[in-house]
């Protein structure tokens, strides 16, 4: 119980550019490219000959892209029809699930090698239409008549995690700010762009408009400026992650494969799948997420490693306050301690746990389906030591984590990662 | 308490749609649940009544929502003038979610986690047809 029946490898991992890329790129658009960047990053190759199925994560391409049924729309364009393919949904974690389903299969002696595919394209509807979709993975029927949004469910937490802990807004700012300095450095990321650098081009922009320049002293200055609007007390804009479109691509393999593609292969050790209420109000916590708890407890008894032995971490940041919560209930920090940590700069690039090297889902974007393959895929390179510019980290990563949660806290895949 | 209607979710809407707080609750075990449950997954019976609830609560965690939900655009919210998107605990046990009406709004800070709140019943014309929807105010 709890265990894989044999070891299962990542061999190779890539991903399209992060963007707005509605109408140049649509998902099959998308998936191509990220199918191709993941062989490129394969070190001997891998052809559809070598390939047993794929997996697809995909939170609603039916509302997005008026489009159900995606896995043989996207498998056929890559050479694997008529192998099996079939679509996972468990909202923002929809390909943390497939990636998941496909350890297990891989494990269970069924499949050698699966191709996990994560796509989403957002930006085909216009804001308020993505909005109401992403609401769909609250509780229609309860939340939403109250007038519940996405941002608004993590307000709420956000509020109740105020109350209890003392959190201020101040400490959620410091998320947002180290994550957009890395996803500067990530070459696929949506906003290659620090807060500072924002802050500066728009003073620049207002000093070429002949507009009173605004005194902000500091990055947090200008996020608690008019710039930085209120979306749901106490969250504003640069609290929320990005609405973006994007495809990620992985290459799973068993232990009698996996050296046929490369000889450093990264092992899946450990894999756990938690679910909580759908509803805040039916939940025992409203400042803590079981479904995080119960799949990293999963993932860390399949490993055998425990919190402190994770050397760094992909979380699911939809918003900065979720960051907050992961760091808690991965137990890297006790509850309440997390914020403390961000102020003592560990949760950066050059910190003893750095989290969301990528950017996260801030900066980097969060094309909702894709992202738990995306998170994968900076693990890949990490553990590799290929992550562009300079967000490489500088110590040899033998173990790291991703935590790809959905909706609002109802599903949480956590898998852990040993060289 | 207990009537004939179904332990279904639209019962419950039925009541909310005739100013009613109704809550479901195991003859088993007692467990109180809102909204309504036919199944109770605390004791694995199927065995429940209606109970009316107080009405009376506080108020667990909450938010004002600026950028706001098509219905709630429909009912005349905005950046301007945002509403507060609330979850509140029942006397009885409970939690539900349900606008939280009776503040200031624009002023969130100076509204407070653990204030008493009681029940109110939100009636909001849209379309020519008169929506009910479950709100808490201040007691």
């Amino acid at each position: 119980m709890g265990k894989l029946a044999k070891k299962v490898a990542m061999v190779g991992a890539g991903m399209c550019k992060f963007g707005r890329n509605f109408p140049e790129k649509r998902n099959p658009d998308m998936w191509v490219d990220a199918w191709l960047d993941a062989i490129d990053k394969t070190d001997n190759g891998i052809e559809p000959k070598d390939i047993d199925a794929c997996y697809v994560g995909n939170y609603s391409s039916d509302l997005f892209n008026h489009q159900g049924h995606l896995g043989p729309q996207l498998t056929n364009l890559v050479g694997l029809t008529p192998k099996p393919t079939a679509r996972f949904e468990g909202a923002c974690a929809s390909s943390g699930i497939a990636l998941r389903q496909a350890v297990l299969a891989i494990a269970s002696g069924v499949h050698d090698v699966i191709a996990v595919a994560g796509v989403e394209c957002m930006t085909e509807l216009p804001t308020t239409g993505v909005t109401d979709v992403l609401a769909t993975a609250s509780d229609t029927l309860f939340e939403y008549p109250a007038g519940a949004t996405f941002p608004g469910l993590y307000a709420t937490i956000a509020s109740a995690h105020f109350e209890k802990y003392g959190t201020s807004h101040e400490d959620l700012m410091r998320v947002g700010i180290k994550n957009h300095a890395n996803g500067a450095e990530n070459p696929y990321a949506q906003m290659q762009e620090s807060i500072t650098d924002m802050m500066n081009s728009k003073r620049k922009k207002y000093e070429e408009q002949g507009r009173d320049v605004p005194d902000w002293n500091d990055e947090f200055d200008f996020l608690k400026s008019s710039s930085n609007p209120i979306i749901a007390y106490p969250l504003r804009l640069f609290d929320c992650s990005l609405i973006t479109d994007g495809a990620a691509c992985l290459f799973l393999a068993s232990e009698e494969v996996a050296r046929n593609f490369t000889d450093t292969p990264i092992w899946i050790s450990g894999s756990g799948h938690g679910s909580a209420a759908l509803s805040l109000h039916d939940r025992d916590s409203l400042t803590s997420f079981i479904a995080t708890k119960e799949a990293s407890r999963q993932a860390y008894e399949m490993s055998g490693l425990g919190p402190k032995d994770i050397q760094i971490a992909e979380v699911h940041d939809c918003f900065t306050i979720a960051e907050i919560l992961a760091m808690e209930d991965l137990g890297f920090y006790e509850k309440g301690k997390a914020v403390e940590a961000v102020k003592n700069g560990e949760s950066k690039l050059d910190g003893s746990l750095p989290i969301n090297t990528s950017g996260g889902l801030k900066s980097k974007g969060h094309p909702v389906g894709a992202t738990g393959a995306a998170q994968a895929v900076e693990i890949f390179k990490q553990m590799r030591g290929i992550a562009e510019r300079n967000r490489q980290v500088k110590f040899d990563v033998e173990r790291a984590l991703t935590h790809n949660l959905g909706g609002s806290g109802g599903t949480c895949v956590v898998t852990i990662y040993e060289k | 308490m207990s009537n004939e209607k179904d332990f279904t979710i639209e019962s419950y809407l039925e009541y909310i749609r005739n100013k009613k707080l109704m809550g479901t609750k195991c003859k088993n075990c007692g467990e109180m649940y809102i909204p309504v449950r036919k199944l109770c997954t605390k004791c694995n019976n199927a065995n429940m009544e209606w109970v009316e609830m107080s009405g009376e609560g506080e108020l667990a965690a909450f938010t004002s929502i600026t950028v706001g939900t098509p219905y709630f655009v429909e009912k005349g919210y905005d950046r301007k003038n945002p509403y507060c998107f609330s979850v509140i605990k029942l006397k009885e046990g409970p939690m539900v979610s349900a606008q939280l009406v009776g503040v200031d709004e624009s002023k969130p800070e100076e509204i407070k986690i653990g204030m008493p709140l009681k029940v109110t019943f939100l009636e909001t014309e849209i379309r020519g047809e008169t929506k009910v929807d479950l709100g808490f105010e201040p007691a």
